[in-house]
């Protein structure tokens, strides 16, 4: 690996967050409309506000937002603020800053969806090779159709059917929500628990619904290694069928899939926002959608630019660890 | 379905008698079930949007024509929904949305990226070198966040068309991409070099000889096309940023999960889209399976 590839990385990189900060500028001053007078129409029409006088509250607000300069400037002073990670403050919870309300609910997301994604690539990865593997019992196979079914239908789908199923008729789950309702967030063994009983239905709609892609790419892989040469001797040598298995041709047939699960760690902000809203769980997705109900222009832009970045670096790390994982790869 | 009948003329190439054609094409389809059924799905999907307006009044898609919240019965074969929408109407005005939402998608990234795909793969040099940067560098924008962005910002006045162009906005690379490489190994083969050297014009060949050859895989990038544009237009309805006032399958997604349908008990409100949904999309990736095995010839026995 040479130093040329790893500053065009590292450069490309910086071009694809800058792309996505300016797009988060530009967007919304193209869109018709005027968010601060939309706003405050808004809460006018909501508490019967007076009328007058809104002419001047619009020309304050867009001074104190900086929306009277010229838009080169504005351009500079945003593109400053977003190195900072300033992304302004939520219109619905004003005192608030935007990056704290992301920050408040990235745990929750990046923990159901590490686990989840995990989860998944090991289930599916077994699951995958054992379907793939000449000796294996016959009735894996008939897995394969209702987990092919499974990946091909959006995958927060499932979550409402598993509601449905789990939470409301059979009563086993809590229906929403990350925790119980009334209880603080707390290091304790009961709020372990709890937390971990809510997240169950979510991570299992999201596990059910990944499994398959990751059952697909390695079972492509294993047959092609099965044809290797290497994999006849340890057959020829008399090795026992289980070593063949595990060392020979997984081991072999993995690389790809522990790239791509390097790349899907990468997609644990954005992965499943959808599933989020469905079970009112506490993160990302569910501010997001929040901010969407409510108009809040300055979450929806520091999300996104937050899950930009993440997968931005995740594709960087991948990039540039590759080489050093797999030698025949020379760049 | 048409687009396999075309695939499938490219395919026999065509000798003079048709019976033999025929024959050809029916044991050729007999071999490809993948593809026979996903068509046959989608032809039924086609049906029940065609056909359904004539039996059911389509008016009752809108809010407040019928009485709200009621299970599945006689009247109602699908039930309603809160607002008084007869759900069996909504899955008949709401389908074709859908699919008119996917098509758009599907037309516009197919035109785009075919357009850059023949540029970039045909002429190589710089011009292939920017097109493919661009290509890349968008393939690893996140498409679901940035059309967020997109769909936030005109959220108040998006229509059906319009969804459909803002999500093609970001459909385009992967079939540019996949275009480019089949022209690059298209552009190599004896018969072009040929007509090369007979003195054909450029854009006669990318016309009478690269395009011919290039059609199995349009066909299969336009349905997976369509298929990634219909499902990010349900994602992007889902969190709430599609149409306001036409019932898509998306759009009810999100009205059902906005009043709580799981919650309050009302499965029949999410079992109308969710299953619409899923038949649309196996019998999308059956056909684009099928469409696959047509253009890689390698993948048949891989599978078989």
């Amino acid at each position: 690996m040479n130093l040329k590839y790893v500053v065009q990385r590292i450069g490309l990189f910086f071009v694809v967050v800058w792309g996505a900060a300016t797009l988060n500028f530009f967007l919304p001053r193209l869109a018709p409309g005027d968010p601060v007078r939309s706003r405050l129409f808004a809460m006018m029409t909501q508490t019967g506000f007076q009328q007058s006088g809104v002419e001047e509250m619009v020309k304050a607000y867009q001074a104190k937002f900086g929306l009277d300069k010229p838009l080169w400037q504005q351009y500079l002073n945003y593109l400053w603020d977003t190195l900072h990670f300033d992304f302004g403050y939520s219109l619905s919870f004003f005192p608030n800053r935007a990056l704290d309300l992301i920050m408040r609910a990235l745990p929750w997301t990046i923990g159901l969806l590490t686990v989840t994604t995990i989860l998944s690539f090991a289930i599916g990865t077994i699951l995958g090779a054992l379907i793939a593997w000449p000796r294996s019992p016959k009735i894996l196979e008939w897995f394969l159709a209702p987990m092919l079914t499974l990946a091909a239908i959006p995958y927060y789908l499932l979550a409402l059917i598993l509601v449905y199923v789990f939470a409301f008729t059979l009563k086993w789950f809590p229906l929403s929500g990350g925790y119980q309702a009334g209880t603080l967030p707390q290091w304790s063994w009961g709020f372990v628990w709890d937390v971990i009983e809510h997240s169950i239905l979510p991570a299992l709609s999201i596990i059910l619904a990944a499994i398959g892609s990751w059952a697909i790419g390695i079972r492509a892989m294993m047959v092609t290694t099965s044809g290797e040469d290497y994999m006849t001797f340890a057959e020829a040598r008399g090795l026992k069928d289980k070593t063949i298995f595990s060392r020979y041709a997984l081991r072999n047939a993995m690389l790809p899939q522990v790239t791509a699960l390097a790349l899907s760690l990468g997609h644990v902000v954005s992965g499943a926002l959808i599933v989020e809203v469905v079970f009112t769980y506490p993160g990302v997705g569910s501010l997001l959608y929040n901010a969407i109900q409510t108009a809040d222009y300055f979450i929806i832009y520091g999300v996104v630019f937050m899950v930009i970045l993440t997968i931005a670096l995740a594709t960087l790390v991948v990039d540039l660890l590759y080489p050093l994982l797999d030698p025949r790869i020379r760049v | 379905m048409d687009l396999a009948m075309q695939v499938e003329e490219q395919l026999v190439n065509a000798p003079p008698d048709s019976g033999l054609r025929r024959r050809t094409t029916w044991k050729y389809l007999r071999r490809n079930p993948k593809l026979v059924v996903g068509a046959l799905m989608f032809l039924g999907l086609l049906a029940f949007s065609f056909l359904g307006p004539l039996f059911v009044n389509t008016d009752e898609a809108a809010p407040m024509s019928a009485m709200p919240v009621t299970a599945p019965s006689r009247e109602y074969p699908f039930g309603t929904d809160d607002q008084g929408r007869n759900l069996l109407a909504v899955a008949v005005v709401g389908l074709p949305l859908t699919l008119q939402v996917g098509l758009i998608a599907g037309v516009v990234a197919i035109l785009i990226g075919t357009i850059l795909g023949l540029t970039a793969g045909y002429l190589g040099g710089w011009v292939d070198l920017l097109i493919r940067g661009i290509c890349d560098i968008l393939l690893t924008v996140p498409g679901l966040v940035v059309l967020i962005t997109v769909a936030a910002s005109i959220k108040g006045s998006i229509s059906v068309q319009t969804m459909g162009l803002v999500v093609a906005a970001l459909a385009w690379m992967w079939p540019a991409r996949t275009i480019r490489s089949q022209v690059l190994s298209l552009r190599e083969r004896a018969y072009i070099q040929m007509a090369k050297l007979s003195g054909m014009r450029t854009p006669e060949i990318i016309f009478r000889e690269i395009m011919p050859n290039l059609l199995p895989f349009l066909a299969a990038s336009f349905v997976g096309s369509v298929s990634a544009a219909i499902l990010a237009s349900i994602g992007l309805e889902a969190l709430g940023l599609g149409p306001q006032s036409e019932p898509t399958l998306g759009m009810t997604i999100y009205w059902s999960i906005t009043y709580n349908a799981v919650i309050r008990g009302l499965w029949w409100w999410i079992v109308m889209p969710i299953a619409l949904i899923i038949i649309l999309f196996l019998s999308l990736f059956l056909m684009s399976a099928g469409l696959d095995e047509i253009a890689n010839p390698r993948l048949r026995k891989a599978d078989a």
